[in-house]
């Protein structure tokens, strides 16, 4: 039954020019996937790897047959085993394959569940759904793979509901939900995106573990290598909707040979090596939308290698020893490349970073401050207390980065709104240049604290032009007239690189890296001292990522600004915080010079979160061994 | 699939050279555009309120006959297709006047009540909708607890209670039905309210130092503006059948203003001999409120497909 392939691997999976045809609502047609080929041996893990809008997710949909109506997929070969699912009718793939040979993990552990079944139901469903189980064998069956994936007391969760377990939890019963039928195949399509920091490291763990012990091939389809490295061999890069490099993770990550491939991993700040005060490399542009069809390199209008070569025609899949590239440069003239040649190499302004902070008073403090939340049922149920913030004291000196570190829930937001003003603390009391914050009025505090927040696509009215965004703080506080206003925004506009083109659009024509631009922007209209940064990149692209992150230093260089940030990220931290504070359940557990707290932690939560950190290049970026610390 | 890799290039490649160039998303309001066109109901039903509209606005002044003017030797004329004169295409009334002049300055009637009814109903809903999803807390429970009073009430009685105390006038009719539908746009704008709430350009608004009110105005309340042009829509045929109903009853427009709920109630005595008298109006209402309603649905549709921008 096994096919050994021509190089004498044992093939699962064969994919051979898969194309996806998407219809869009105004009648083009774009192919969001185009020309996917790869091949998995039985057991192997294979990482696929891209920003979003590369398409990873829409090619594995299509390998499940799970596509929308408008979009159709073709391929020259798609093979599971010995069976052709190209050719197989929906039913037959739904009865036979779907959740019996390949099993699917999603991204929402919160909405993959049912809510309304409990979770034994939902598990022995899928094993009694086409009568090849008893529900008592599949009842022992589900019992033993919550136990193996770490779910403790299985018999009481089989009958507990989605809603009463833990986002990990529920991803550990996704994952067992996908082994019921012990599949071949495991699709993971970013299966820990969702999940905090620690969390994120155990599920990936575990998948690794259990491909090791159960013999089941993998696909990790994630935006973050970092992650996929700690569970898959090999690893396959995505852009504009096609494969640009594939071959073994250490091949790939050490020594990449795509442009792309080598922007993207200059791009990623690194958590394990100290901030040597260069800039992160980052990929001018963004992510294209899908094209209709392609006739030049899809890389081309970023790539700091493009020349006339690139745009006839896209170039073909090439292969380097057991790397594949799609480029029309050879092996040796891309090694030898060096993408630090091409950015601005400038070091940022390295503003002492590890020294202690100045003996003056903090511009911003707060002052053993508590944050308590109170809920109640109806206007006479009893009231529920929630402790989101628990006698916190922390100053915020002039010209400092502090980074508040946390995972979700241990308060850091709340945190962020009462430095912001936008939420009063229970006890305890915010002060600003020594005086409370609440005896500043909301005026002369925007004037001086300003928020950039976490999502670009809410953080804009939708419907306000960009001009109209960053003009408003200037409105709201009547500085100037129209004429003036209209050049303070220009100038903003310059400052954080937005072009001036951008004028007029709405938020809704940008892409992320665009928007978060223009809520900096707005944040310094009105030329603040501090600016609240709650989790500031987090929902953006790896390579955006980098250019928002270089953008913020320059401006602290250049306006001497201070920054509050707040990230569960840390890697971010460690490139852009002098000094970081370590935040569980409500409270700082430890504090202290960023490289100090990242060398030498000293709390067992820090510790633990250190450890959930891996980096694909290791300790030095040419050692090309992925190293989970 | 049969359409193959290659044919489909050779067909796109006929195309201009720009194929190949990553595809310019349309604006907002290109999509929104080709949305409507192509949206069979809301065409129909904008088709609809146009004719009618324009019938109410310019058919009073190309109708030959006064709709007041009375002529009691020519009443109760029959139409044309009931062996009637061209004179009076749609016949007379039982005083004599003409049919089709007051069918015509009944649409007026019925469209200017249908459109500030639900203003009025519009700036109530929306007001306290508003207040009480941004507000939440007490407010909320205020807010809400006057919802369900507003829902147990029987409204038509109530409308014809409040007309009988006040006395009847086009202003009272408006106003009474305008109070009276204002418990959709509470529903749909608070919850709007509460979601808009929790976006970070309220907050970042907040962090400029922008005071509540001009929050609600300049960054709540313009994000309301689709649901509350599709529910202004329907709660206008609402309004419109309502005034319709209370005229009927005696209790709405007065005569001799001719609204069409009032032609019906005068044309009832004798509807098995003039039926004209009562099936005109009646086709009137009924060709205006599918109009509208159909218009508001195909609004629906086209303003919030998935309920994203």
């Amino acid at each position: 039954m096994h096919s050994p392939n021509s190089n004498g691997r044992d093939t699962l999976l064969a994919v051979d020019g898969l194309t996806v045809n998407l219809t869009l609502p105004q009648g083009t047609v774009v192919r969001p996937v185009r020309d996917v080929s790869f091949e998995l041996a039985r057991g192997e893990a294979l990482g696929v790897v891209g920003e979003s809008g590369s398409g990873k997710s829409m090619a594995m949909l299509a390998l499940m047959g799970l596509l929308p109506h408008s979009a159709a997929r073709q391929a020259r070969r798609l093979q599971l085993g010995e069976t052709d699912l190209a050719t197989l009718p929906d039913a037959q793939f739904a009865r036979q394959i779907a959740g019996k040979r390949i099993g699917m993990i999603f991204q929402e552990p919160m909405t993959s569940l049912n809510p309304v079944y409990s979770i034994g139901r939902q598990l022995t469903e899928t094993m009694t759904l086409h009568g090849q189980a008893t529900a008592r064998a599949a009842r022992a069956r589900a019992l033993e793979l919550l136990e193996r994936v770490g779910v403790p007391e299985p018999e009481v969760r089989l009958r507990q509901y989605p809603h009463q377990l833990s986002g990990g939890l529920r991803q550990r019963v996704m994952i067992a939900m996908a082994l019921m039928n012990s599949p071949e195949l495991i699709i993971a399509d970013e299966p820990t995106t969702a999940l905090d920091v620690t969390i994120k490291a155990q599920i990936l763990d575990l998948l690794a573990e259990l491909r090791a012990e159960l013999g089941t091939a993998m696909i990790l389809v994630s935006h973050d290598i970092a992650a996929v490295s700690r569970a898959v061999d090999r690893v396959a890069v995505m852009y504009a909707g096609a494969f640009v490099e594939q071959g073994p993770l250490n091949d790939v990550l050490g020594a990449p040979l795509h442009p792309y491939t080598q922007g993207l991993l200059r791009c990623a700040p690194k958590a394990l090596t100290p901030h040597g005060g260069g800039r992160l490399g980052s990929i001018a542009g963004s992510v294209p939308r899908p094209f209709a069809q392609l006739s030049r390199c899809g890389f081309a209008d970023r790539c700091p290698l493009a020349h006339d070569a690139c745009r006839e025609g896209e170039p073909e899949m090439r292969a380097e020893a057991d790397q594949a590239y799609r480029c029309v440069l050879d092996a040796e003239r891309l090694r030898v490349f060096d993408w630090a040649d091409t950015t601005d190499a400038a070091p940022v302004a390295d503003t002492d970073r590890a020294a202690a902070p100045a003996n003056d008073t903090p511009i911003l403090s707060l002052d053993s401050v508590s944050c308590e939340f109170t809920t109640r049922r109806g206007v006479f149920g009893r009231a529920h207390h929630l402790r989101a913030v628990d006698d916190v004291s922390l100053g915020l000196y002039r010209g400092e980065i502090l980074a508040v570190v946390g995972e979700s829930g241990s308060g850091k937001t709340t945190m962020a709104r009462m430095l912001l003003g936008l939420q009063a603390p229970t006890s305890g009391v915010v002060r600003f240049e020594g005086r409370p914050l609440a005896d500043t009025g909301n005026r002369d505090r925007a004037r001086q604290i300003q928020p950039v927040f976490q999502d670009p696509y809410s953080s804009l009215n939708p419907l306000r032009t960009v001009a109209d965004a960053i003009g408003r703080p200037l409105v709201v506080h009547g500085i100037g007239n129209k004429r003036s206003r209209r050049d303070r925004v220009r100038e903003v506009m310059a400052l954080v690189g937005l072009d001036e083109r951008f004028y007029d659009s709405y938020p809704g024509q940008m892409s992320g890296g665009q928007r978060q631009r223009v809520a900096v922007a707005r944040a310094l209209a009105l030329e603040p001292d501090v600016l609240v940064c709650d989790e500031p990149t987090s929902a953006l692209d790896i390579s955006v990522q980098a250019q928002i992150l270089n953008l913020l230093l320059d401006l602290q260089a250049r306006l001497n600004l201070t920054y509050f940030i707040i990230t569960h990220d840390l890697a971010v931290v460690r490139y852009m915080a002098s000094r970081v504070a370590v935040m569980q359940r409500g409270r700082i557990v430890e504090r202290g010079a960023t490289e100090q707290i990242y060398t030498a932690p000293e709390n067992a939560y820090t510790r633990e979160l250190l450890a959930s950190m891996s980096d694909p290049l290791g300790a030095s970026s040419s050692s090309g061994a992925a190293a989970p610390a | 699939m049969s359409t193959t890799p290659d044919a489909l290039v050779e067909r796109q490649s006929t195309h201009d050279v720009d194929t190949d160039e990553a595809l310019a998303p349309l604006t907002p309001r290109q999509l929104l555009r080709r949305r409507a066109l192509s949206h069979w109901g809301l065409m129909i039903g904008a088709g609809l309120i146009l004719a009618l509209v324009l019938a109410a606005i310019f058919g009073p002044m190309l109708v030959p006959h006064d709709a007041y003017a009375q002529d009691l030797a020519g009443r109760l004329a029959p139409p044309v297709w009931a062996g009637g004169s061209w004179d009076h295409p749609f016949g007379t009334d039982h005083v004599g006047r003409d049919y089709l002049a007051r069918l015509l300055v009944g649409a007026r009637i019925s469209l200017t009540v249908g459109f500030f009814a639900a203003i009025v109903g519009s700036v109530i809903g929306v007001g306290l909708g508003i207040c009480a999803g941004y507000f939440g807390g007490r407010v909320d429970q205020v807010v809400s607890y006057l919802l369900t009073c507003q829902l147990a009430l029987p409204q038509i009685l109530l409308a014809m209670a409040l007309v009988f105390l006040i006395g009847p006038s086009m202003i009272v009719v408006i106003g009474v039905i305008g109070v009276l539908h204002w418990s959709y746009y509470l529903v749909v704008s608070r919850s709007a309210a509460m979601r808009i709430r929790e976006l970070d350009y309220v907050a970042s608004a907040r962090a400029i130092g922008s005071s509540t009110a001009s929050i609600l105005w300049h960054e709540v309340l313009p994000n309301l503006r689709s649901q509350v042009i599709v529910i202004f829509t329907i709660e206008m045929g609402t309004a419109i059948l309502s005034e319709a109903a209370l005229s009927f009853l005696g209790v709405g427009i007065q005569s001799p203003t001719p609204s069409w709920g009032l032609m019906i109630a005068e044309g009832r005595q004798s509807m098995f001999f003039e039926p004209w008298l009562t099936i005109l109006p009646g086709i009137g209402l009924f060709l205006l409120v599918m109009g509208v309603n159909l218009f508001g649905d195909g609004l629906r549709d086209v303003l919030s497909p998935g309920g994203k921008n």
